[in-house]
């Protein structure tokens, strides 16, 4: 899998440092047995991982009680996934669904906070980890920050421990009988991503939501997504271009704070759906500060309506 | 930092300790030998090299964040582009570590350019004459590639970049990193052990949200003994070009960044307004700085960076 080859001009005596670039299978069966991981630091790592895991028939069991399983990725940090995960919980419970939310980022996990649970703690119980429950709509909520202390305590984890705990989120929490799980994803394409793909691949979750705003150094980030979804073999969704435009509140004059259009343009380049489009309101940011639900029937913004619209879109591509 | 492998049971007293291997809790455990061997302990090799390549590097600073998307690529390049414009007796560098989205290449304006490799290790592509930058994104095939490794692997191209690019005598370098206190910055920090980094500057806006994130990424500075140069609070508020209403987009609920900075006992740096003209130039690969000169952001630029200067200095 040719990843990354040698960019790097050689001279004729020196040290042939391309082995480290050359393509890294971590992602297939040949992970850990490639000539190029005799070397490699992580080559334990990925002769375990690679194997079959004890673990996965009790994640099957609890993932095959999940009716539909979305991830909410974008490559990109600070495009507004845990926003667009929030909403779309709230907006799928608010429709009757029976929703839970699974929070990925362990260095950083919003949901907590987004969802009005901050400072509840996570009960275990005979059948498992119990989530906590948002007090607006219902959806059950599991974020390392509701295992945590202390909210200013860091965890810095390497990748293996991440996959640990992430595996733990899956395996031993009880999630019960749910007609959504949606599950947010922090920046990058690494351990987590490849973690949760890998122990969900027997429970065939329905896909990923792309989210991105319209600049182009973010689309040159999702870009990098759509590949990792082609190559792990994830369904995309579509896309959701957040953070459009700003309308002044006083004179009405819209500004490309962050450029526009790209995520349309990027939707249309790939052949995939394009969700929907949400303008850069401060309504939504004050929600997540409040933790409340921005997409309520009571919130009348530019941003909610833009967000229930998405969700109606998402329901009707899954739900046909 | 006691360094607790993942198969370790519980009450393991870190690899690096004096009891590594022969406490009690080290019964049973798959690495009990290795560690009573003292190999665990023993210092990585490449720790020193490190240290012989950033010899030549008087200053060093790290971007960090902890939250994503919060301008720490912005506010790296612009810092480098502060510190070398107009001034041909300094020599500046940023290294872009960030292996899954590698934003320097672009907003500096150097996309698609190539790294090249001598005896004296991987030159930098030069943005000017005293302006460098290393990132994956050159040694991508295809731009749009991922980039889908795990910990391990992204450790390891850290230690190349830090062992191998020759930079050659470089007054300042910038580190831009990607959000999370993960692989990336443990590793940064612990092979730049031997080679004294001056501070980080830690990139937030004003938000609750993404405040909770950088309050954990001050804890883990000073958990791994990194000194804090400041805090900069980006995004911090935008003005209508129309009618010169300032608006909150990121409302900082809980006092933004100046108030964390106060509870938290360290220094503030200052806020940066949000212009549109920002995001078109990181697009573009244009200098903001010089593109906007009369930006109220390039003025806020401007003060940071010599904050930035005097605590270099007075070190």
């Amino acid at each position: 899998m040719d990843i990354i080859t040698s960019k790097v001009a050689t001279s004729a005596d020196s040290d042939n440092v391309t082995s480290i670039l050359e393509g890294c299978p971590a992602d297939s069966a040949a992970a850990g047995r490639a000539n190029v991981c005799e070397s490699c630091p992580g080559r334990e790592l990925c002769l375990s991982q690679g194997s079959l895991d004890p673990d996965q028939p009790a994640i099957d069991l609890r993932m095959n009680a999940i009716k539909h399983k979305i991830l909410v990725v974008s490559g990109k940090g600070g495009v507004g996934k845990s926003s667009m995960a929030a909403a779309l919980s709230n907006g799928l419970s608010t429709k009757g669904k029976k929703v839970g939310l699974l929070d990925l980022d362990i260095c950083g996990p919003s949901q907590a906070q987004l969802m009005g649970v901050d400072g509840e703690a996570v009960m275990n119980t005979e059948w498992g980890w119990k989530p906590v429950v948002s007090p607006h709509t219902g959806v059950k909520v599991i974020s390392v920050a509701s295992l945590l202390a202390s909210g200013e305590d860091s965890l810095a984890f390497r990748g293996p421990r991440k996959t640990a705990l992430i595996k733990r989120f899956v395996k031993d929490v009880f999630w019960g009988r749910l007609d959504y799980l949606i599950i947010d994803t922090p920046p990058g394409t690494s351990d987590e991503h490849l973690t949760v793909v890998k122990i969900l691949q027997n429970t065939k979750p329905d896909g990923a939501i792309i989210v991105t705003t319209p600049q182009s150094v973010a689309l040159a980030t999702v870009r990098k997504e759509i590949d990792f979804c082609s190559k792990m073999r994830v369904n995309i969704i579509g896309i959701v271009e957040n953070m459009s435009a700003f309308a002044c509140p006083c004179c009405g004059e819209v500004s490309e704070i962050f450029s526009s259009g790209g995520g349309e343009r990027l939707a249309e380049e790939f052949g995939l759906a394009f969700l929907g489009r949400i303008p850069i309101d401060p309504s939504i940011a004050e929600h997540g500060e409040e933790g409340s639900n921005l997409v309520a029937a009571s919130a009348n913004t530019t941003g909610s309506q833009a967000l229930l619209k998405t969700c109606d879109n998402v329901i009707r591509i899954i739900e046909g | 930092m006691a360094d607790v492998p993942d198969n370790a049971p519980e009450h393991c007293p870190g690899t690096s300790s004096e009891a590594a291997g022969k406490a009690p809790s080290c019964e049973g455990c798959p690495n009990q030998n290795v560690c009573a061997s003292g190999a665990a302990a023993a210092p990585d090799p490449d720790v020193e090299l490190v240290r012989e390549r950033m010899a030549s590097v008087r200053h060093k600073l790290l971007v960090l964040s902890g939250k994503g998307g919060v301008g720490k690529s912005t506010v790296a390049a612009h810092l480098a582009r502060a510190l070398a414009d107009g001034r041909d007796d300094r020599q500046v560098a940023l290294l872009d570590v960030d292996v899954c989205g590698p934003s320097a290449p672009r907003i500096l304006g150097v996309e698609g350019e190539q790294v090249h490799q001598s005896g004296s290790g991987w030159s930098p592509v030069y943005v000017t004459d005293n302006l460098s930058v290393m990132s994956v994104g050159f040694l991508l095939a295809r731009a749009d590639d991922a980039v889908i490794w795990r910990g391990p692997k992204k450790n390891g191209i850290i230690k190349q970049f830090l062992r191998d690019v020759d930079w050659g005598e470089v007054d300042f370098l910038v580190v831009d990193t990607p959000p999370g206190t993960s692989d990336e910055h443990i590793s940064l920090v612990q092979y730049l052990r031997g080679s004294e980094v001056d501070g980080a500057v830690v990139v937030t806006t004003p938000q609750e949200v993404a405040l909770l994130d950088v309050r954990k990424e001050i804890n883990f500075c000073r958990k791994v003994a990194l000194p804090i140069i400041g805090v900069v609070e980006n995004m911090s508020r935008f003005v209508c070009p129309k009618c010169e209403t300032e608006s909150q987009i990121f409302p900082p609920t809980t006092g933004g960044a100046a108030k964390m900075c106060a509870d938290m006992g360290v220094p503030f740096l200052g806020a940066l307004p949000l212009d549109p003209r920002i995001g078109r130039c990181c697009d573009e690969g244009k200098s903001f700085l010089t593109e906007a000169p009369d930006s109220p952001a390039t003025a806020a630029y401007m003060q940071i960076v010599d904050k930035i200067l005097s605590y270099c200095k007075s070190k």
